[in-house]
């Protein structure tokens, strides 16, 4: 649905995206994850044929940005990261500008109005004027233009930016429920959004891909060595170590933050390293409870995404300062 | 076409739905009032001293036509803030992103905008029709210069709205919009001045340029080819350097 090729766009004086390359299949959601200033709303200005890409091609449902713009922008959904309202128009009659804008015949207007403002749950503000609704609600308001034509294709630059945890929460059900009819891009720079609500990320970095992958291999990434997180009462934390290093299969113990173990009385915490392909809970909690200790708390710290991502873009940084003339270039976006 | 419709309405309900437009026309009113005023006060008082002499005045001289060219000197005022939102509160607001990534050509969007500004314009000289038209229901003026005059205005405006749109898409900033423009209408205005001080081939041209000169034959009655061209190329080069310039605004970005 979505193919970019070799994408640059250099500003005056940065490089905002340097020849990225993706594509995105039909119905897929993916996430596009990145730091402010990566280059997300660089790509997608560029998909949605608001900037022309300075070297390389990006075609939308088959439609090259440069060569066909009026095809490209009817097959797309776009929700800028401010939504474009007109704070002086009622909710529906800015949903009737924009349909006008977009195409859909006379006929059908009142319908697709009816429709996105239940979809999208602003049936009761429908008559209000634009300028007087929360944020949340005007976010919602962005949502429904950018789906009234029926879109194959959504772009979406940071839908829940603004919003608490529950609206939030609401907008990417939202987002979710609109997969199957839609191909979806969604710009982001929480990553929990991604793990929700997406199927595949493309993580940037200063204005270049670092990785490209489904939710799930990511986590699978980080998740060849297991570390547990442990806690025991009734012992000296040296005691602990002693005999937690003597379990077979662990490589390292850490002592968890001194601040934070002193703060708890007779507590010991650590983090227990496994060795490659050992799963050590069950050991670990025969270890402590044979010695005559009180386990007070055992889980896994999986790896987040977070940790991952962070990784992904930090040894990306290391890698440039590297190369002094590399980083003299990184770009930074501004919007 | 349809896109065209569609995006003038939403600036004249933008106009309306703000007190813009209601402002514009109260101000109008309040000055075009007066100069309205004065100028039949002066007309009932000199037609009496005339008569006396046995003499007559003609209301199309003495009332309409100052009052035409009146109208075009405010309208010069007032224009600039007609057009200075056009572009300029879309860039700031970001909703220039929802036009240009629409399916929608930019001679659309420019074309759309310009004609709802003219309609805003109309409005502000309908209060002059009104005041003109009471000429009618006290005396007999001729009403084919009235109409010409206010051909002249709406050529007059149609053109310096489009120097304003154009201007509109260089900023964000809806004042340094409306200043510059204000300026440049001015400036416009004030060109024929150079012929009365300079016979030499140059200064003829510069002063060809000024807004001015061109509408008094209308507000005489006469409708010169040459006026009309002037008004219409005018109005083209202004909406095709605003095409130009929403254009550079993707590329510069």
């Amino acid at each position: 649905m979505i193919k970019v090729e070799g994408l640059t766009k250099r500003y005056a004086r940065n490089v905002a995206v340097k020849n990225i390359s993706f594509e995105v299949g039909k119905g897929e959601i993916v996430g596009f994850l990145g730091k402010n200033g990566a280059g997300k709303t660089t790509t997608m200005r560029v998909l949605t044929c608001f900037l022309p890409p300075t070297a390389g091609k990006a075609s939308v449902a088959g439609y090259d940005v440069i060569e066909q713009p009026l095809d490209v922008k009817k097959n797309i959904g776009y929700l800028p990261e401010t939504p474009p309202v007109y704070p002086e128009m009622e909710v529906a009659q800015y949903l009737a500008f924009v349909a006008k804008l977009k195409n859909v015949p006379s006929g059908d207007i009142k319908k697709r109005i009816d429709e996105v403002c239940d979809r999208t749950s602003i049936t009761s503000v429908k008559d209000t004027i634009i300028g007087k609704l929360s944020k949340g609600y005007r976010q919602r308001v962005g949502i429904a233009q950018a789906i009234i034509h029926n879109p194959p294709v959504l772009i979406l630059d940071e839908p829940t930016s603004g919003l608490d945890p529950e609206q939030q929460q609401h907008a990417r059900q939202l987002i979710a429920s609109l997969s199957g009819d839609h191909t979806i891009i969604l710009s982001t720079h929480i990553l929990s959004e991604v793990e929700q609500s997406c199927s595949n990320v493309i993580i940037i970095n200063n204005g270049e891909i670092v990785a490209v992958d489904s939710v799930a291999n990511l986590h699978k990434r980080g998740r060849a060595t297991e570390t547990v997180s442990i806690e025991v009462a009734g012992a000296t934390p040296g005691e602990v170590r002693q005999r937690l290093e003597q379990v077979p299969g662990v490589a390292r113990v850490v002592a968890k933050d001194a601040i934070e173990s002193a703060s708890r009385d007779g507590l010991a915490a650590f983090d227990v390293e496994c060795m490659e392909n050992y799963f050590l809970r069950p050991d670990l909690a025969r270890a402590v409870v044979q010695a005559g200790w009180n386990l007070m708390e055992l889980k896994t710290v999986g790896e987040s995404l977070e940790e991952i991502f962070l990784e992904l873009t930090r040894s990306e940084l290391t890698a440039k300062a590297e190369s002094k003339t590399e980083a003299k270039e990184g770009a930074v976006l501004t919007q | 076409m349809r896109n065209i419709f569609t995006i003038c309405g939403k600036e004249v309900r933008a106009y309306f739905a703000s007190p813009v437009a209601y402002l514009l026309m109260a101000l109008f009113g309040l000055v075009f009032g007066f100069f309205f005023y004065s100028a039949t006060a002066y007309f009932v008082m000199e037609g009496m001293r005339q008569q006396m002499g046995g003499g007559s005045l003609s209301v199309n001289e003495f009332v309409v036509s100052p009052l035409l060219g009146n109208a075009s000197v405010v309208g010069l005022f007032l224009i600039p803030l007609i057009s200075m939102r056009l572009f300029a509160e879309e860039k700031r607001t970001g909703t220039i992103e929802l036009l240009l990534t629409s399916p929608v050509r930019d001679w659309e969007i420019i074309l759309g905008k310009w004609l709802g500004a003219m309609v805003m314009y109309l409005c502000v000289i309908g209060i002059a029709a009104l005041n003109v038209a009471l000429l009618f229901a006290y005396g007999k003026p001729d009403w084919r210069p009235i109409l010409t005059g206010f051909l002249g205005l709406i050529l007059q405006g149609g053109c310096v709205l489009a120097i304003g749109t154009f201007i509109s898409t260089t900023t964000r900033n809806q004042i340094i919009a409306g200043a510059a423009t204000f300026s440049i209408c001015l400036l416009l205005w004030v060109l024929s001045w150079v012929s009365s001080y300079n016979d030499a081939g140059w200064a003829q041209a510069i002063a060809y340029c000024s807004i001015l000169t061109h509408f008094e034959p209308f507000s005489k009655g006469i409708i010169d080819t040459k006026d009309v061209v002037f008004y219409i190329s005018a109005i083209f080069l202004g909406l095709f350097l605003t095409a130009r310039s929403l254009e550079s605004l993707r590329w510069r970005a």
